[in-house]
């Protein structure tokens, strides 16, 4: 008698009772070898932890630069911006679009002048920056520089990522502005841009995270995220850039879920199958073009309203997955964030959670601990040959940017959210504190309030900004950008010099709506 | 023969999480109600003029990027001003307890915060009917 009829997977991975060698196959390959399963460097963690990462942004650039020092006072290591959804999807705080959103989910900037607020203190040559920027990517990048050229800083030193990864955005968490193909065109300007400029600035982060969070599966998240890895290739090939001049800067960023050694397994399958792409089909030459780099994020749809301390445990758990998967940067959720942003409190339990793995459990100290694990081998492998079948499929489809298009990626998501809502909801799946152990009393933790006043504050300020720049010079720039985005030009140039003459966000993204249209589903 | 309930599916602002919406459109679906999804990023206009020229019964409102209080209540006044404030509204998304009584007396009829089950929420929405029908 077993508890359970079967056992598998959240990706429905079927769980032997006990595995032994007959599971798993030899790899051969060591920490820091091709394939790279076992991870991309020989001594991991033992040189260098992990980068902790924590995303952060609400309100005005004021507040923010005051989380960030906080953050960094307390050994946080890179800063990760969070931007609200008006600066997300390219409108200004005073457009009509951007009612109740300003500050919200991440810090409003309008101009370049919100930027340098945002970094008043912060010296961009000490600090790596994430930025989760989709479709104006562009455009913050070029403020990041802008900011970083005031403080005298030579943008060849900046360090950081802006995530860039447009596709997703269509599959499942809805910033595009533009359609798919022009979209692909800036992201190749921006790789071309940055190999010269900023050549220690990742140029995208391919994610899978969002792809997990919108329901997807662990198999359904590699998948889909190394199909619209090869697209983003692809688009460059064919743009005339050399691989091995763009490729090292490409990052990914996956999902740390619940299911603990599938998780594990995830990170080694992906790490492997990208290193295989790159060698094999693309021919890359390069080592630093085949190894997969990336962030990960604890999942935050597994995080419960009811009895949210119990989410402390649950992320642990699953930040443990991410650095035993071999992580390069991680993001651990606070238990509050099913119901608002952190508090400063809860924030900081989640950074001391990554420091006390870090420094206290042992686990940073051998490389690829998992490796030989009978279980965890035999699931990297079928991960990756699942995942395989979703690659063949979406290349007879017409590659990522045809299947997004076809909806194919959307409704595969939409299927495994409802199986997965509709377990819980049979308890086949148990969910502690929601569906069983709960409580009759909850009692309500307090939570961050962003200041409501913020919004009309920041459009008095954004209508002082107009008053005071050069109006005729923000005129010029946009109308040399306006050409340029008619032409085969690298738009980049044009908005570094828009951004300068503190053109904002949606005077950009208009000037660029005019030429690209928008893309409505 | 009866005509099933026709139920608005709507996004106001400009999140695009719409695991929950698109949930809850096939919950209700497979329930054998009409439901139109209005897809993400609609104006309060747009979802109050979609409501008005589908001849819904009931409109589901979701957000999670924390606009619901300035957003629903504006869906709620346009509503009014068309004179379609006869048409029952229930809601989704981050909502924060503290905002559920605002809310509820802006004349929202029930919020489903995370955790809520597509059965408790087709049982509001039969409930709604039978009570009402």
């Amino acid at each position: 008698m077993e508890r359970k009829e079967k056992f598998e997977t959240l990706s429905g991975i079927p769980l032997k009772t006990v595995y032994d060698e007959s599971d798993s196959p030899k790899h051969t390959s060591q920490p820091g070898e091709y394939p790279y399963t076992r991870g991309i460097h020989q001594k991991m963690y033992r040189s260098r932890l992990w980068t902790m990462r924590q995303y952060a942004g609400f309100g005005s650039a004021e507040e923010t630069n005051e989380r960030y020092r906080y953050l960094l006072e307390q050994g946080q290591t890179g800063l990760s911006v969070a931007f609200d959804l008006p600066t997300q999807i390219g409108y200004d705080s005073d457009d009509q679009m951007s009612i109740g959103e300003v500050g919200k989910v991440g810090v409003a900037i309008d101009s370049l002048q919100d930027m340098e607020k945002l970094f008043e203190g912060i010296p961009l040559d000490q600090v790596s920056t994430s930025m989760t920027i989709n479709a104006p990517a562009s455009i913050l990048l070029a403020m990041y520089i802008a900011t970083a050229e005031k403080q005298g800083v030579d943008p060849k030193f900046i360090k950081g990522t802006i995530q860039n990864d447009i596709l997703k955005e269509y599959i499942a968490r809805g910033t595009y502005i533009f359609p798919p193909k022009p979209s692909m065109k800036i992201i190749t300007d921006i790789f071309q841009y940055c190999m010269e400029h900023t050549p220690q600035f990742n140029t995208i982060s391919i994610s899978g995270y969002h792809i997990r969070e919108a329901g997807s599966t662990a198999v359904q998240e590699v998948a889909f995220t190394l199909a619209n890895a090869i697209a983003y290739v692809e688009t460059a090939l064919n743009a005339g850039l050399d691989i091995d001049l763009f490729a090292p800067r490409l990052s990914f960023f996956f999902n740390a879920h619940n299911h603990f050694f599938e998780e594990i397994a995830k990170f080694r399958a992906v790490r492997r199958m990208w290193a295989k792409i790159m060698k094999e089909r693309f021919g890359a030459k390069s080592p630093k073009s085949w190894q997969l780099r990336f962030h990960t994020q604890t999942a935050g749809s597994t995080l419960t309203a009811q009895q949210p301390d119990n989410n402390i445990v649950r992320v642990t758990l699953q930040a443990l997955a991410a650095i035993l998967g071999g992580t390069q940067s991680l993001h651990t959720n606070a238990r509050d964030e099913a119901l608002a942003l952190p508090t400063e409190e809860s924030a900081r339990i989640a950074l001391r959670t990554q420091q006390i793995i870090a420094y206290e459990s042992g686990v940073a100290d051998t490389v690829d601990p998992f490796g030989g694990s009978y279980v965890v081998e035999s699931l990297t492998d079928q991960i990756e040959e699942a995942a395989l079948v979703y690659l063949s499929q979406i290349e007879e489809l017409g590659g990522a940017v045809s299947a997004v298009e076809q909806g194919f990626m959307q409704r595969e998501i939409r299927k495994a959210a409802l199986a997965t809502q509709r377990q819980i909801e049979s308890q086949e799946q148990i969910i502690v504190g929601m569906n069983q152990y709960q409580l009759d009393n909850e009692v309500v933790p307090e939570l961050l309030r962003v200041d409501p006043s913020l919004a009309k504050k920041q459009i008095a300020s954004l209508q002082k900004l107009r008053e005071q720049r050069d109006n005729k010079l923000v005129q010029t720039e946009l109308a040399q950008l306006r050409q340029a985005a008619g032409s085969s030009e690298n738009v980049m140039p044009y908005i570094l010099n828009a951004v300068r003459a503190y053109a904002t966000v949606g005077e950009i993204c208009n000037t660029l709506r005019e030429i690209y249209g928008e893309y409505v589903i | 023969m009866q005509r099933p309930i026709r139920v608005l599916i709507a996004k106001p602002g400009l999140d695009g999480h719409d695991r929950g919406a698109l949930i809850i459109a096939q919950a209700l679906r497979d329930e054998g109600m009409e439901v139109i999804y209005t897809g993400i990023r609609q104006t309060p206009e747009q979802i109050v003029a979609s409501a008005i020229q589908e001849d819904v019964d009931l409109i589901g409102l979701s957000c999670l990027s924390g606009a619901h209080n300035e957003l629903f209540a504006e869906v709620i006044r346009l509503l009014k001003v068309q004179g379609a404030s006869d048409i029952p509204i229930f809601a989704g998304g981050v909502i924060p307890a503290g905002d559920i009584p605002y809310l509820k007396q802006l004349g929202i009829k029930e919020i489903f915060p995370p955790g809520s089950t597509i059965k408790d929420t087709v049982a509001f929405v039969r409930n709604l009917f039978s009570r009402e029908g």
